[in-house]
């Protein structure tokens, strides 16, 4: 039975066991490989999207349950890595290996859209479910303060 | 994309590049300090050149480079080197990732080893193609070389000026002589304007934007995804299976059964499930009826290994190194300090689990591997698949972690007997629980230090028992009648001075398998020394730096035992380190009641690190605030990336002090994914500060030498706070009570 979404901007329509996960229709099935693979219980992060603007972990989330739904993967953040929070991590040189910065990414971008200017308190409440064994745990709170700047500074000229 | 360039050499000697003229330089990179690990998994004949520059008429440098990209930032520093020397912007030199070839590069990346290995070799290639493209532009003009000068990409000369790009010079330059790489002019340092300064990631953008390509990202067209059913007890056999409900699974393709052997098997009986996506294969794999012979490892356990360690440790070991007679003087000696500490094994947990993509077709052979040794992968794709090595293609992927596990061939060797035995392109996947319980793991170790003092609280003797399940005895061909030398890292070279030292091992048998992980043998051995040397100050009395300023004595370079071709241990850069933590750290300022500083110092890669933990205890738990590094690893190419590698060093540290322990029921690993098995997360994160020492030495390792501090730092912190002593790893909780 064909399951119909919203990807990054664009419908999609997978045919596929319903009770597949999110992750491996969008790797395996659509080829979108910029969501990685961790732990497969929400336990690490590493598949972090969005699902109608939730941070939500895609490798246990059923595709039955993201028919109709809005999901944004890495890939829909910024078509040239233009989203603050992309320009803030590449500013503090976040990523060593890289693996699980996908989800750290979609992670922070969730977490400043709740809390737009969020205290060292907030980080590590709200980022403590993405784990990075290459430890770069401080540049990426540096770097969700300086995404942070940079999106005030943006409102306010807009303003 | 930074590793999709397959580049055929005889192509690219030839020309260039293909259809164009190039300048092209050949040169060979040193393997530095791991040659002496990975000199008995592959031999291989001597080749002039393993490392090439190309240059080309559109002004692009290229760097071929057959090293590993992990996370360590090689792709960073190692076209630093190059860009200074050349004199071109770092900007302009892209890297490409060599196709494998042991008869042409030195693949293999690890020990710490790649700047070090690299940076003469990198920098008289640069040099050279400076010198070339002088010399071309000087003919041009008529005009003496030494008349010009080469600046950001171009050759100058005159007043006013004058320019030749280097795009334009490439076709003439090529057609000169390589000066000879041992005597070409180097550039003064103080000139330098690239080495030094602070450098972003050359692949940072596409690891934020999820452009970047993993090994678990490849695709080759048609693939089947495939997952491994292993027998759970290290060294069982299959005894029978029954896959008619795995292969009902919608999805699944395939069942079938290998057998993994020789050099690097982990394994001996795998049964793959290969399905349209990994979901259906995982799935598949549940339906599997499988019955193991699970073996006489069966029998093994960590209370069965602890009850080893103590017998072991009631008698003498083997002698490492004996000075003096450190024995007769602990008997005597009124003032005599003993601890035991211990470590369990500790697994690597990459990121990206391990993976593997082979393609074996009749003629031929392709695969994506995330490793850190390519020829070895190559070799055993090649046996599998009855090639000769050169008709597989291995293309090194990036890796999402690596820290020594992606050193091992045992997940190549899966990919390679299912794709030969089904013919189509085939990805191993390791879930995460296939990768925490089929490790190469940390050994496990047991050490009793004792030491003794004099009137005046000098150390009168030194003496270090260790018992582990070593290293030594799973892959060297010496196997248990190593001498246990290398299970101390480089800790049989004490720094602390005294005239009787005694060293001895004693081998500790398990079937489970062992291997390097991140700083090997220096993570136990930086833990035990750094610890008991605090002991030895309490007990004496004095101030934890103060006591170890004053045993190291007057500056000296002690010679490295058992490692004559390494360079000595120098007590001035490991006072310095010391010295320069302790300052920026505020050591000797009073804290609160309920946290407390404590100070480590290690040697290892030839870099010197030093670290100062600060703790608080509140409501009996425990957490690390602060650490302040000082770390010399000669001179820093990309200061920024030297931070980083170190702030990574202290995160798997902390890992290694708070939470990882594999222990072992059945014969099997009782831990399986990060529900059972911790790993430090942000909330548990330090304020951590490095300061690297801006040295003119020659560049040594830092991928790995910020972590054996990290563990002996925060227990001497401990101690400061609360009067415990912490002498096993991870600290428990019932231990700080």
């Amino acid at each position: 039975m064909a399951i119909s979404f919203t990807l990054n901007g664009t419908a999609k329509s997978v045919d596929v066991s319903p009770d597949m996960p999110l992750l491996w229709v969008l790797r395996d099935t659509l080829n979108m490989t910029g969501t990685k693979f961790g732990c497969g219980m929400a336990l690490c992060g590493a598949c972090t999207v969005h699902i109608n603007g939730e941070a939500t972990r895609s490798c246990i989330t059923p595709i039955s349950s993201v028919a109709g739904k809005k999901v944004t993967t890495i890939e829909g953040l910024s078509a040239d890595g233009s989203h603050p929070v992309q320009q803030a991590w590449m500013e503090e040189d976040v990523p060593q290996c890289g693996y699980c910065q996908s989800g750290q990414i979609m992670s922070a971008v969730a977490l400043l859209s709740k809390k737009p200017n969020p205290t060292d308190s907030d980080i590590d409440d709200f980022m403590s479910g993405n784990i990075c064994r290459c430890g770069t745990y401080q540049r990426i709170r540096k770097a969700i303060h300086r995404a942070a700047s940079m999106q005030a500074g943006k409102a306010k000229s807009a303003a | 994309m930074v590793n999709s360039s397959v580049v055929n050499r005889r192509d690219f000697l030839k020309t260039g590049t293909a259809g164009g003229v190039a300048l092209v330089i050949g040169f060979s990179l040193s393997a530095h300090a791991f040659a002496d690990q990975a000199q008995d998994q592959e031999k291989k004949p001597p080749n002039p050149f393993d490392a090439w520059v190309r240059i080309t008429p559109d002004n692009r440098v290229t760097l071929i480079l057959g090293k590993s990209e992990m996370g360590q930032g090689i792709m960073t520093a190692l076209p630093m080197i190059l860009a200074e020397e050349l004199c071109v912007d770092w900007k302009q030199v892209k890297v490409e990732q060599a196709p494998t070839n042991p008869k042409i590069y030195e693949h293999g990346t690890g020990g710490s080893g790649s700047v070090a290995g690299s940076w003469l070799p990198l920098r008289r290639a640069g040099a050279a193609g400076r010198e070339m493209l002088i010399t071309a532009a000087a003919q041009k003009w008529e005009v003496p070389p030494e008349t010009c000068k080469a600046e950001n990409g171009q050759v100058v000369h005159g007043n006013p000026k004058r320019y030749l790009s280097y795009g334009e010079l490439v076709e003439s330059a090529a057609k000169l002589p390589i000066p000879n790489l041992n005597t070409v002019p180097l550039k003064n340092s103080d000139d330098f304007t690239v080495v030094g300064r602070d450098t972003r990631r050359f692949e940072a953008r596409d690891k934020a934007t999820g452009a970047a390509k993993f090994g678990i990202d490849s695709r080759p067209s048609g693939m089947l995804f495939a997952v491994v059913a292993r027998c759970p007890v290290f060294g069982g056999k299959l005894a029978s299976f029954d896959a008619t409900k795995a292969k009902a699974v919608p999805g699944v393709r395939d069942v079938v059964q290998f057998k993994t052997e020789g050099r690097g098997a982990s394994i001996t009986d795998g049964i793959a499930v290969l399905a349209d996506n990994s979901w259906a294969a995982i799935q598949g794999r549940k339906a599997l009826a499988v019955k193991w012979e699970e073996g006489a490892a069966a029998n093994e356990s960590t209370a069965e290994l602890h009850k080893q360690f103590l017998a072991n440790a009631a008698k003498p070991g083997k002698v490492v190194r004996n000075d003096g007679d450190a024995d007769s003087v602990l008997a005597s000696n009124p003032k005599k300090i003993e601890a035991a500490y211990e470590l369990p094994f500790a697994p690597h947990v990459t990121m990206e689990p391990m993976n593997c993509t082979v393609d074996i077709r009749p003629d031929s052979a392709e695969a994506w591997v995330p490793t850190q040794a390519p020829q070895w992968a190559q070799g055993v794709i090649a046996e599998a698949a009855k090639l000769p090595p050169e008709k597989v293609i291995v293309h090194t992927t990036l890796m999402g972690g690596g820290f020594g596990r992606r050193y091992q061939a045992d997940f190549v060797m899966e990919a390679a007997q299912v794709a030969k035995a089904v013919g189509k392109p085939v990805m191993i996947l390791w879930t995460r629980e296939d990768d925490m319980q089929h490790d190469f793991y940390r050994p496990a170790s047991y050490h009793k230090l004792q030491g003794a003092l004099d009137a005046n609280g000098n150390l009168a003797a030194w003496k270090h028992f260790q018992t582990s399940t070593s290293i030594a005895a799973k892959w060297s061909q010496k196997g248990a009648d190593d001498s246990g030398l290398d299970e101390f890292g480089t800790g049989a070279t004490v720094p602390y001075t005294t005239p009787n030292l005694r060293i001895e091992y004693t081998l500790a048998e398990s079937s489970v398998p062992r291997a390097w992980w991140r700083s090997v043998e220096h993570s136990s051995s930086g833990f035990v020394m750094e610890s008991f040397v605090d002991e030895l100050a309490a007990a004496a009395g004095q101030d934890p730096l103060a006591f170890r300023m004053k045993l190291m004595g007057g500056d000296r370079k002690i010679p490295r035992f058992g490692g004559e071709k390494e360079p000595p241990l120098d007590t001035a850069r490991l006072k310095g380190v010391l010295q320069l933590a302790a300052e920026k750290a505020g050591w000797g300022q009073p804290l609160p009641k309920g946290q407390g500083r404590g100070i480590a110092t290690f040697y290892s890669f030839n870099s010197y690190t030093a670290a100062v933990a600060e703790v608080s205890m509140k409501n009996g738990s425990l957490k690390l605030d602060r650490l302040v590094y000082a770390v010399d690893c000669g001179r820093p190419i990309n200061p920024d990336g030297i931070r980083a590698q170190v702030e990574s060093a202290a995160i798997y540290g902390l890992s290694a002090a708070l939470h990882d322990a594999i222990t072992i029921n059945g014969g099997r690993v009782e831990q399986s994914n990060f529900h059972d098995y911790q790993m430090p997360r942000m909330n548990e994160t330090p304020k951590t500060e490095v300061h690297v020492v801006m040295s003119k030495e020659e560049p040594t390792g830092i991928g790995e030498p910020g972590l054996p501090v990290v563990a002996p730092a925060m227990c001497n912190a401990i101690f400061a706070a609360t009067g415990k002593r912490i002498r096993r790893l991870p600290i428990r909780t019932e231990d700080l009570a």
